[in-house]
């Protein structure tokens, strides 16, 4: 047995096999699956194609399957010879089909191989008999029949509320809605619930979720550096446009090729945010086009999975194995997406990439205030520009001329190395470094100038016995000094004429000189201003400790001034500072000495400081923007090249946009570029886009779709358990103005849906899955369901719908990312406990309890999440300080109800919107009993707890009911 | 089997289910036979070992200037390289014809084998005749992220396993009481591929890669909340446990005895994991011979915790060093001063943890694995004019190491020319490398598959040779 769910999908099946074998139900699957990769015409292996009756008799014998070669080679023991070579044997029941259809003739359907049903337009099929009204219920019940299973009986009102709650808004009902839905003793009391839960705003933001999944949405590029991007207001179009019911087919046009609809609206510009949330590598090597070329795969993978239940990207290398779609119809269909927007963007790495269209979302007040801020801004600008500074510069390269005259030489009475450097004393009063290179070393250096000393001075010099004539002493010719100590003094500044200068932090480098970019090696200065003046005798450590070791200063010498202004001699760079020393200048020097001033200059400084904050007023208008596609002004048919073997690098011929031939045809009114794909894909016509989405749709009531492998209506892919019913469902969608909410309310409102979840171990053993929906669905709740759960029981989620992203509290150290200093700043108020939706997410590091319920990174396209259970979810909903700040919530909340009894029960309901059993009730009781009791007794456990004993032990007993699987559970 | 291995069987052949998607057979038999794995029988025939820690040397290591010595390009070393070898490729910040790079390091031979390293790893080339070495490993990719993600999914846009996760997947784990497979991170941050690089993908997210932070817990949430003691969690926990299972009688749902089974594994996780975690109890000789410091974020200290976790029986261990990214675009990543700096942080540990395992007699039976996502160049990238010494990525040669786990001890395989530019002999694809440690854990990287979109994904994907010659 290979898989379970194919062994299941046969024991269900197996009362068919009584009767004769279905060459397209039955065989056909079989022979897509295992041989027509390599014999059928594509390929006709060794001369085999068993998709053509003739060719296929090579093998088979009808009516004789003990003598059919077809047989024999799956059946071989000798893994040389069994079919599929190489591949994973057939199963015994997959044999068994093969030689019951052989024995019984191996009949062969007229003309071949029916089309497989996914690729046929779905029509209306007739309505079981029976008596149910609600259509979906007459194809259950058949099914049911035919199995000899009974549905079972409705659920209770209490767990129906919440069911149909949880699944139309995500949320769990309050208890005055659970309240009125038990007094409301009108026959059709349900149906108003879900009218009323229809039309609650909630509604989109439940069912965005799964849409987000799927458009792969998310706040941050992706990959290494993975930056923000701004694209929530596509995920509020995406809740508005639910909300508001928009029918599928507009819904689909607007996002695939909005902004090409005639006089398209900003809202159906946002709605192609849908294919800009492809990631984006910002990393510095990536190849521009390769880059863009990906995000063009990654647009034809997503929209055929997300509206075509197609895995059309196995044909980006070659023709689909299973499929009928070539690897040139990948590309052509490829070519659609190739006709956008795009400008080729410098980065400060030497790169470019291809950056498409951002839409500016300004309100009216905003645009009026961006004009303003923008022409003021321009407008001292321009003043900063073009002042006339001539006299002021001239003044200012007197003073630093005269500035160094105002420096002594410090000469040393003692000088000495900890670690076996050797000083050596120069002529011009500069110190020589030579021998022992340590990387730990400290200089000390004692002298008396006999003067008042306000500020002394470091200089670096170059010297030809230095490694790259130095000034430093590493292979480079660099320097590192983490430390310099006047010794009883504190330096209040230090200045280089090199930046980098840090102050006396511990373990920091000091100064560096890097001089390693320089053509020509220059000296370099560093200022240390103390405090107080110096008097008498001083003593000076310099300390060399670095990361790498070895980088020591090589030639230096040490001055000192008593001038009021010792920052003088620092104030023009050391690149420029022989060219402010000359006389004769170059136009080219000229020019950045006095660029160099203007940003410096005393009499502009107040513009400078009004520029700042005119910019800072300008961000903090906080406009929005989001991603787009714009489509290209071009008449031309779009195009894309070929690429062999589905590598970029090898480019082959041109192909033009075009649909794929297997399906149906693109209408003749339709343009073959993006706005004829998205009218072509919501086409009645197309035999897939409603099915897919009925399909989903069914997928997020019951647990799993009807067919189970949402993400694939190809060959490879499960077979519907209600083929029926499913083409049922679409033709109404489709009939229905393709209203999503018309379906739901056909789901929610269906016997089969409204099914108590209990379970037989009969029951169990025979559709363990319930695929044949015997019952109602029980199954663990999504990862954002149980964070909203656990946040409206407390009473602390906000209602707030749509806007930025927002930052709950989260455990410090998520994000730890490579060349970006990004953090996650919390945010206060409502926003910290908005809907999980809303919580900002990063590609790269995502929210972890999101990621521990199996919520996705949305690097990629997610149709289904697996559930899973998991330790570390329990921990989780244990721990999580955002899940025990719902547990200190909720034991408030129920704190002003009545007796402890009392208070129970409304815990409990809020909890599971149920009340609690006697047995249960008692056990929680005694266990409350037990906490306070505790926590009296260990008073300072409690204090961190909540304000007293009594709140945490009402806090430890909410905890437990936040964790219980039913709260977590939709049953 | 205890009611708990009962139990866990149960969960884990309840997920499957409930994943709705197929399994291969195989691993699906080892999901109803945990005793498989308890000895060496492995999946698809007997494994030679039964843990894998991988180094993963994040931002891709200098191997001209580690492993793989080049006279030539010492001699050459300034000249402008030959136009016809750089034609028409694509580097990530090259521009025009780059000058040829020799190594500032002296390289000598070590051990019986006769293994050539530089004087960067004084600590490896003492253990050399314990090393596997493949001078020929080649990639596809060259930028980091998606280069990270493919030496670790077989595909270099996430969303497909990580290895630990097939493993995970394949063979489960050997204790209960901790994930099948940790991800250890030191060095600058996360690396360039982002969690992607430990991803379960399409595999159910309990496969996924559980992080040991280096601050807080060591494991997400595995603290009580302030003033819970252990006597009032358990307390609640008994409580949530007798509530579930009244309600799993109610409804008959056997997902609720998962999820009381994942509960109490919890619980045990909560004093098996600060146990696991906490190395002030090791003896001074195994600090010394790490370097580790306890209480500090350090690769020296992952490395012990790495050992600590294979000897408890997790699958996979992986641990991240990001830095070696030396371009020499700057003095802080060149590859004189920083590639120096980044083998003091690791050279020591990484061969202390071979030569621990060996003499914890582990080694037979834990592949190690050291390296990065590519290489680096023979030529100098003197990015705008940079006078700093440094590579630019290389994916067309590079090397790794291996140790235990039953690759060859003393072996170096695989050659480059005398630049060091293309591998010369006998190449080692990253799927080659996936299809060989997939194999000496008892696994054929044809046959652990698992079907998604249509198709059965593996690792390898359509690729991957085991390299016989060096098991």
């Amino acid at each position: 047995m290979t898989r379970i769910v194919a062994a299941v999908g046969l024991a269900l099946g197996l009362a068919q096999f009584a009767a004769a074998v279905d060459f397209d139900k039955d065989v056909q699957p079989v022979l897509a699956r295992s041989c027509f990769s390599c014999h059928s015409a594509t390929l006709a292996s060794a001369g085999l194609q068993l998709d053509n009756r003739g060719s296929a008799l090579r093998v088979i014998t009808p009516g004789n399957s003990a003598d059919s070669r077809l047989i024999q080679r799956v059946e071989a023991a000798d893994s040389s010879k069994r079919m599929p070579l190489g591949g994973r044997p057939l199963e015994p029941a997959q044999i068994a089909i093969l030689r019951k259809w052989i024995d019984e003739g191996a009949l062969w359907p007229e003309g071949g191989p029916k089309k497989h049903w996914a690729y046929v337009k779905p029509v209306r099929p007739a309505l079981p008999p029976g008596d149910s009204i609600n259509p979906i219920d007459r194809f259950v019940l058949a099914r049911l029949e035919e199995e000899g299973l009974k549905p079972s009986p409705e659920a209770s009102k209490e767990t129906l509320i919440r069911r149909v709650t949880l699944d139309l808004t995500g949320l769990p009902p309050t208890l005055p809605e659970i309240d009125a839905f038990l007094a409301d003793q009108r026959p059709d009391a349900y149906e108003h619930v879900v009218d009323r839960l229809l039309a609650s705003p909630h509604f989109g933001e439940r069912w965005a979720r799964p849409w987000l999944d799927l458009a792969r949405y998310a706040d941050t590029n992706g990959y290494e550096k993975d930056e923000r991007r701004s694209i929530w207001k596509y995920r509020d179009w995406v809740i508005n446009a639910l909300n508001k019911d928009m029918p599928y087919d507009e819904f689909t046009v607007e996002q695939i090729a909005g902004d090409m609809l005639p006089n398209a609206t900003i809202d159906q510009k946002i709605a192609t945010g849908f294919n800009r949330n492809t990631m984006f590598n910002e990393e510095g090597g990536v190849d521009r086009d390769e880059e863009f070329w990906l995000d063009l795969v990654d647009r034809v993978g997503t929209t055929s999975t997300v509206w075509l239940g197609t895995t059309l990207g196995c044909a980006q290398c070659h023709n689909h194995k299973f499929d009928p779609f070539s690897q040139k119809e990948f590309y052509q269909f490829m070519a659609f997406f190739n006709n956008g927007e795009k400008t080729a963007v410098d980065y400060g790495d030497t790169s470019q990439k291809w950056v498409e269209p951002k839409l500016d979302l300004p309100t009216a007040e905003q645009q009026t205030a961006r004009k303003k801020l923008q022409d003021e801004i321009k407008a001292v600008e321009q003043k900063i520009k073009t002042a006339d500074l001539d006299r002021e510069q001239a003044e200012w390269e007197r003073s630093i001329r005269n500035a160094a005259s105002a420096w002594k030489t410090l000469t040393p009475q003692t000088l000495s190395a900890k670690s076996g450097t050797v000083l050596t004393a120069q002529k011009d009063g500069s110190i020589l470094a030579s021998g022992a290179n340590p990387a730990d070393e400290a200089l000390t250096f004692e002298a008396e100038p006999g003067a008042t000393i306000t500020a002394l001075r470091l200089e670096a010099l170059p010297d030809p016995s230095l490694p790259r004539g130095g000034p430093g002493r590493d292979i480079y010719g660099n320097c590192y000094i983490s430390d310099i100590e006047i010794e009883g003094a504190h330096v209040k500044q230090a200045i280089s004429d090199n930046g980098s200068v840090k102050l006396r932090e511990k373990g920091e480098q000091l100064w560096s000189v890097d001089a390693s970019r320089d053509d020509e090696r220059l000296p370099r200065q560093l200022v240390l201003i103390p405090e107080k003046s110096l008097d008498g005798a001083i003593r000076i450590i310099i300390r060399e400790k670095s990361e790498f070791g070895g980088q020591g200063i090589g030639r230096f010498r040490l001055t000192y001034t008593t001038t009021a202004d010792p920052k003088a001699i620092v104030g023009v760079s050391a690149k420029l500072r022989p060219v402010l020393l000359k006389d004769r200048r170059t136009p080219d020097e000229r020019k950045d000495l006095a660029d160099f001033y203007r940003n410096r200059a005393g009499s502009l400084h107040a513009d400078r400081d009004q520029l700042k904050d005119l910019r800072k007023q300008l961000d903090n208008l906080g406009i929005a923007s989001t991603l787009v596609l714009q489509e290209s002004a071009s008449y031309s048919r779009p195009s894309t090249p070929i690429r062999l073997r589905g590598q970029f690098l090898s480019k082959g011929d041109a192909v033009y946009a075009a649909v794929p031939a297997a399906l149906n045809p693109l209408p003749e009114s339709e343009l073959p570029n993006r706005l004829g794909l998205a009218r072509w894909i919501a086409s009645k016509d197309n035999p897939l886009t409603a099915r897919v989405e009925v399909n989903r749709i069914w997928e997020q009531y019951f647990g799993r779709g009807i067919v189970e492998t949402s993400e694939d209506f190809g060959t490879q892919g499960e077979r519907p358990t209600h083929p029926e019913l499913l083409d049922w469902l679409a033709v109404e969608f489709m009939d229905k103005g393709w209203s999503m909410k018309a379906i739901d309310r056909l789901i929610v409102t269906s016997a089969a849906y409204k099914q108590d979840s209990r379970v037989t171990p009969e029951l169990l053993e025979k559709d363990p899955y319930n695929r044949l929906l015997a019952r109602g669905p029980r199954f663990r709740m999504e990862a954002e369901m149980i964070r909203d759960a656990a946040l409206a029981a407390s009473g602390l989620l906000s209602p707030k719908v749509g806007g930025p992203s927002v930052f709950p509290p989260q455990p410090d150290g998520v994000w730890d990312l490579p060349y970006n200093d990004d953090s996650w700043k919390e945010s206060q108020g409502e926003d910290k406990y908005r809907r999980a939706l809303y919580t900002f997410l990063r590609r790269t590091a995502p929210y972890p309890s999101m990621l521990t319920f199996d919520g996705t990174s949305r690097e990629s396209c997610t149709v289904r999440r697996i559930r899973t259970d998991t330790p570390l979810q329990a921990l989780t909903a244990l721990n999580d300080p955002a899940f025990f700040a719902a547990a200190q919530a909720l034991a408030k909340r129920v704190a002003v109800e009545g007796n402890d009894q009392a208070r129970v029960v409304y815990a409990f309901r809020l909890c599971t919107g149920r009340k609690p059993k006697p047995v249960e009730l008692d056990r929680l009781l005694a266990s409350l009993e037990r906490e306070r009791t505790y926590f009296s007794q260990h008073q300072s456990e409690a204090a961190k707890v909540a304000s007293d004993a009594n709140l945490a032990g009402w806090t430890m007993l909410s905890n437990a009911l936040l964790n219980l699987d039913e709260t977590i559970t939709k049953e | 089997m205890d009611s708990h291995d009962e139990l866990k069987l149960l969960t884990r052949r309840h997920f499957f289910q409930q994943s709705g998607l197929g399994i291969g057979s195989a691993a699906l038999a080892s999901l109803l036979n945990d005793s498989l794995f308890a000895e060496t029988a492995g999946l698809h025939h007997p494994a030679k070992a039964k843990s894998v820690i991988f180094l993963f040397m994040a931002g891709a290591p200098s191997q001209l200037d580690l492993f793989d010595y080049k006279p030539k390009l010492n001699q050459f070393d300034g000249q402008p390289i030959s136009e016809d070898i750089v034609k028409g490729e694509r580097f990530a910040f090259i521009k025009g014809t780059p000058r040829l790079l020799g190594t500032p390091h002296s390289f000598r031979k070590f051990g019986q084998s006769g293994a050539e390293l530089s004087n960067l790893v004084p600590h490896l080339s003492t253990i050399v005749d314990d090393v596997t070495f493949i001078k020929s490993m080649n990639t596809t990719q060259f930028n980091h992220a998606p280069a990270q993600i493919f030496m670790n999914t077989g595909h270099q846009i996430p969303g497909r396993p990580s290895m630990g996760s097939w493993l995970s997947y394949g063979i489960g784990t050997e204790n209960k009481d901790l994930p099948a497979f940790v991800v250890l991170l030191s060095g600058k941050s996360q690396p360039d591929g982002g969690k992607s690089c430990w991803s379960s993908g399409f595999l159910p997210s309990v496969h996924q890669g559980v992080e040991f932070r280096r601050q807080g817990d060591p494991v997400l949430f595995l603290s009580n909340p302030e003033g819970v003691s252990a006597e009032s969690r358990r307390r609640s926990l008994d409580l949530i446990g007798d509530l579930n299972r009244a309600h799993e009688a109610d409804t008959g749902d056997p997902e609720i005895a998962t999820r009381i089974s994942s509960y109490e594994l919890a619980y045990r996780m909560q004093s098996s994991v600060p146990e696991l975690a906490d190395i002030t109890k090791e003896p001074a000789q195994i600090h010394e011979m790490y370097g580790t410091e306890p209480g500090k974020s350090s690769f020296a200290n992952n490395c012990l915790l790495a050992r600590r976790l294979v000897e408890r029986g997790v699958r996979f261990v992986q641990l991240y060093h990001r830095g070696w990214d030396t371009h020499g675009s700057s003095g802080n990543e060149d590859i004189v001063n920083k590639l120096g700096s980044l083998c003091r942080e690791t050279d020591r540990a990484s061969a202390a943890l071979v030569q621990d395992l060996k003499q914890r007699g582990l080694l037979d039976q834990t592949i190690v694995v050291w390296g990065g996502e590519f290489g680096r160049t023979p030529m100098n990238e003197a990015r705008s004019g940079s006078k700093f010494l440094g590579r630019d990525h290389h994916p067309r040669a590079f090397t790794m190491w291996m140790a235990g786990g039953g690759f060859k001890p003393g072996v170096t395989y695989g050659t480059t020319d005398e630049l060091g530019y293309n591998v010369a002999t006998d190449p080692v694809s990253v799927y080659d490398l996936h299809a060989t440690i997939l194999n000496q854990m008892g696994i054929d990287h044809t046959r652990l598959t698992y079907r998604f979109q249509g198709r059965d994904f593996r690792l390898t994907d359509v690729h991957g040779e085991v390299v016989k010659r060096i098991v």
